[in-house]
């Protein structure tokens, strides 16, 4: 873990930490799924979270989207200690997910995804359920994103189930934009896409980095990891095993610290 | 909205162009735009046949008949919609009608003037459905099937418990009103009916709680995660279930001049037969009020046309429940074919 400081030095963007988790520890029943682990993220930087299946990727993502609660250890968002009690806690806290399974409404349009649990209403006096919906605004918005990340879908008044794999995890990522503000999560966001869309998908991916935002990205694909990661954090059992910037020279180095061998 | 709107932005590299795909799935597309208008299709040529077979069926005065006998069915099924839009069910509806119209009758004759009569009704349903939505989702009951087949239960043993098992004769003039006729020779529940819609249109429509209802209904674990209070929003649907209960059962004292524990059998059927036959998906999150209102129309066309033929009672039940089977089976259709529609795009891409 006090490889940590050198790495950063060497990072592009150095600025403080935006997320930092420090000691992080859970047990699932007589099960420790993480144990005592600390990461962080910088603005501008992408961490690549590896591992093998049952590592604590997911656990320690959802500690941190207010999925699960810690055990032991904090979470500092720009320096300051915070309490994440509830995924609502997180999106307010500026912290964006992307799920594994997406959690797109498949019944709803793309703009009405992006905006679904903070609609743009009025008026602001009235309990947020009560709030007459801007429409007008949000779906100018959606269109603004859209083009900012350069997705394009075929029709925004469609509903998602009508979209393809790649369509949907666009969307899904993109969502995660509108209201990130510091912190964007993905897990696994190119599993289950082609080579075309996972492209696509790792273009978002990218955008989001140059856009200030800090970047955890969990994925299995090590090519992955050595294009877009600036640093990659090794999680085994639970435990953080090694965090190391990734090239091309060390892929084989963070495939042995993945499997333990 | 503006121009852009359903052209997509062009943007980039991204290589997903619109007018390819849509032409891919004409076929597709075309089943798909023939199921959402299904059930005004079935409607219309229902009627166009029936009247064929009955010359009775087009006139005035029965097209008046029909409303007035769907209005009750069309305002509880409107909350019997919200309720299935968030994958939920109120099975509660039909004894909550007879309860709150026993209610109303007692209020009547201990000398509570037509205002308060009518809101104790209201009140009485909206009360119903309140502990239907606080124990099933604080109850943390795992369907909501459980909660509103024992306030079935218990609602119309109440209702009989306090009517003594008989009709309440007695209604203030000012509700009996509803069941004569007001203008252009239709009924006053009718317009009670159109209010309600009215009403519950626009919020479904235009506030962000009506968009809490799909999203919940689309997936609830989802809604979670994004931060919209789940809990919340299924209370509310079976609070507004109650009261449209509540208000069919202002609308039957006032056709009826009583209140009944009799009141609404079968009514939780028929407004779930209703909801589906119109067109909405009792998956959850699909369907709007238009199919609520088509489907009980749907029934009242059927009933009242099979009446006029002379068919007896007990084949209406049959058809109705064809009906329901044909409905439910399209709506598996339309799942189906999205499904490959889906399949389809996602291979023109690669």
């Amino acid at each position: 873990m006090s490889a940590v400081a050198a790495n950063v030095e060497s990072a592009p963007t150095v600025d403080h930490p935006v997320l930092a988790v420090r000691g992080a520890t859970k047990r699932f029943g007589s099960v420790v799924a993480l144990d005592d682990v600390s990461i962080e993220v910088r603005r501008g930087e992408i961490l690549g979270l590896l591992g093998d299946n049952g590592a604590g990727k997911s656990t320690l993502t959802k500690c941190i989207s207010g999925v699960h609660q810690l055990d032991a250890g904090a979470i500092f968002l720009d320096g300051a200690p915070t309490q994440i009690r509830s995924p609502a806690d997180a999106r307010f806290a500026g912290i964006e997910t992307v799920y594994q399974d997406l959690a797109l409404f498949d019944n709803l349009t793309p703009g009405q995804n992006f905006f679904a649990g903070r609609e743009l209403a009025w008026p602001r006096w009235l309990p947020r359920g009560m709030r007459f919906l801007q429409q007008r605004r949000m779906d100018a918005e959606t269109r603004i994103l859209l083009a900012n990340l350069k997705v394009t879908l075929p029709r925004l008044d469609a509903v998602v189930a009508m979209m393809s794999g790649g369509q949907r995890q666009a969307i899904a990522v993109a969502r995660s934009t509108v209201f990130a503000r510091k912190v964007v999560i993905l897990d696994e966001p190119t599993a289950a896409l082609g080579l075309r869309e996972s492209r696509q998908v790792l273009n978002l991916v990218a955008t989001l980095r140059d856009q200030g935002n800090a970047v955890i990205l969990i994925t299995h694909n090590m090519e992955h990891v050595t294009e877009l990661a600036d640093r990659a954090v090794v999680l085994r059992q639970g435990r953080k095993v090694g965090e190391l910037v990734p090239t091309k020279d060390n892929k084989q180095e963070l495939v042995s610290m993945i499997v333990g061998a | 909205m503006p121009e852009t709107r359903g052209t997509g932005t062009t943007v980039g590299d991204a290589a997903m162009s619109a007018p390819k795909k849509q032409e891919a799935v004409p076929g597709l597309a075309l089943g798909l735009a023939l199921l959402s208008a299904g059930p005004v299709v079935i409607l219309v040529l229902l009627i166009v046949v029936l009247s064929f077979l009955s010359p009775y069926l087009l006139t005035g005065r029965n097209l008046s008949n029909i409303l007035a006998q769907t209005a009750v069915i069309s305002v509880v099924a409107m909350g019997q919609h919200l309720v299935i839009l968030t994958r939920g069910i109120d099975l509660s509806v039909g004894s909550n009608v007879a309860l709150a119209s026993v209610v109303g009758a007692l209020s009547f004759h201990a000398g509570a003037p037509a205002s308060v009569v009518i809101a104790v009704m209201v009140g009485c349903g909206a009360a119903v459905g309140t502990i239907n939505g606080l124990f099933y989702v604080f109850g943390r009951l795992p369907h909501p099937f459980i909660i509103t087949l024992a306030t079935l239960s218990i609602a119309k043993g109440l209702a009989l418990q306090l009517a003594d098992g008989r009709a309440i004769p007695g209604m203030p003039d000012a509700i009996d009103a509803l069941g004569r006729e007001a203008v252009w020779g239709l009924p006053g529940s009718v317009f009670v009916v159109a209010g309600v819609a009215a009403v519950l249109f626009v919020m479904a429509k235009t506030m962000v709680w009506g968009r809490w209802i799909y999203a919940v209904g689309g997936r609830p674990d989802a809604a979670l995660r994004m931060g919209i209070p789940v809990s919340w929003v299924l209370v509310s649907v079976y609070v507004i279930s109650g009261l449209c209960a509540g208000i069919g059962a202002v609308i039957l004292a006032g056709r009826t001049d009583a209140g009944s524990p009799l009141f609404g059998n079968l009514l939780e059927l028929d407004t779930i037969a209703a909801v589906i036959i119109g067109g909405a998906s009792f998956l959850g999150g699909r369907g709007h009020l238009g199919h609520a209102l088509i489907g009980a129309i749907m029934i009242g066309v059927i009933r009242n046309a099979l009446n006029l033929l002379n068919v007896n009672v007990f084949f209406q039940l049959i058809v109705i429940g064809v009906v329901i089977v044909i409905a439910v089976e399209s709506d598996v259709l339309r799942n189906y074919l999205e499904g490959r529609m889906r399949v389809l795009q996602a291979g023109r891409q690669s």
